[in-house]
């Protein structure tokens, strides 16, 4: 699966995307975020464990009890601040 | 009729406007909304302002904020300009227009759209000025006003 970094989590990670292979391990959002902590280094546990941290899958808003396949794009993100 | 797009090149408000009067000749009137980049922002005064957004998600969630607000007020038209990349104090961010046949209809509906926007649509500000850069915390306050419309 597609995972995007946007804004200060992007900067924050030093990496705006990566390529994930979907396994037991990446079943729903919480579990690639622990995934992902595991194969990075700390910044992925900090940026990652923001409370204000919000996540879509498929380009819509989701939760860390959202269901992955391998097929999904998971984008990790701070609160909006348009207009 | 509904236009939504996420650009970087700078836009007319007039020539908006007017694609909105001749696109909804039954429209009665128009009400518009322009942002600009402040040069003020906490006492600090601003050289430039940085806009990142999640190209595909903003304009989906966009139109679902238009879909939304077709919904609630009977509507139009409805064209939204939002601008990313680099900006500078006085530059044109973002634009609202919609045409009904009702005043009552276009203004509420040009607010909700906005209000929305601010709290929805995928799009990050970067601030830089003399001191520092630094990336925008999500208002309480504009919070407040999407929550207004519950």
């Amino acid at each position: 699966m597609q995972v995007l970094y946007f804004a200060s989590i992007r900067e924050q990670l030093g990496l705006e995307a990566e390529q994930i292979e979907f396994s037991a391990d990446t079943s729903n959002v919480q579990a690639l975020i622990a995934y992902l902590c595991s194969i990075h280094d700390e910044r992925w546990s900090e940026a990652l464990g923001d409370p204000n941290l919000l996540v879509s899958v498929n380009q819509e808003l989701s939760s860390l009890d959202t269901g992955l396949t391998g097929t999904d794009e998971v984008a990790f993100f701070p609160p909006v601040t348009g207009g | 009729m509904r236009m939504v797009s996420i650009q970087t090149e700078d836009f007319s408000i007039e020539h908006e406007t007017n694609q909105l009067r001749v696109s909804t000749p039954e429209a009665g009137g128009i009400a518009t909304f322009t942002g600009l980049v402040s040069d003020l922002n906490r006492e600090q005064k601003i050289e430039s302002l940085f806009l990142e957004h999640y190209p595909g998600m903003t304009e989906k969630q966009l139109e679902q904020i238009v879909d939304q607000a077709e919904q609630r007020w009977k509507l139009l038209g409805t064209r939204i300009i939002h601008r990313v990349g680099l900006l500078h104090p006085q530059d044109q961010i973002v634009f609202v227009g919609v045409s009904s046949r009702h005043r009552k209809d276009c203004f509420e509906a040009c607010q909700f759209i906005m209000d929305y926007l601010k709290t929805h649509a995928t799009i990050w500000k970067k601030e830089s000025s003399e001191q520092q850069s630094e990336w925008l915390d999500a208002r309480e306050s504009d919070k407040a006003e999407e929550q207004k419309w519950k």
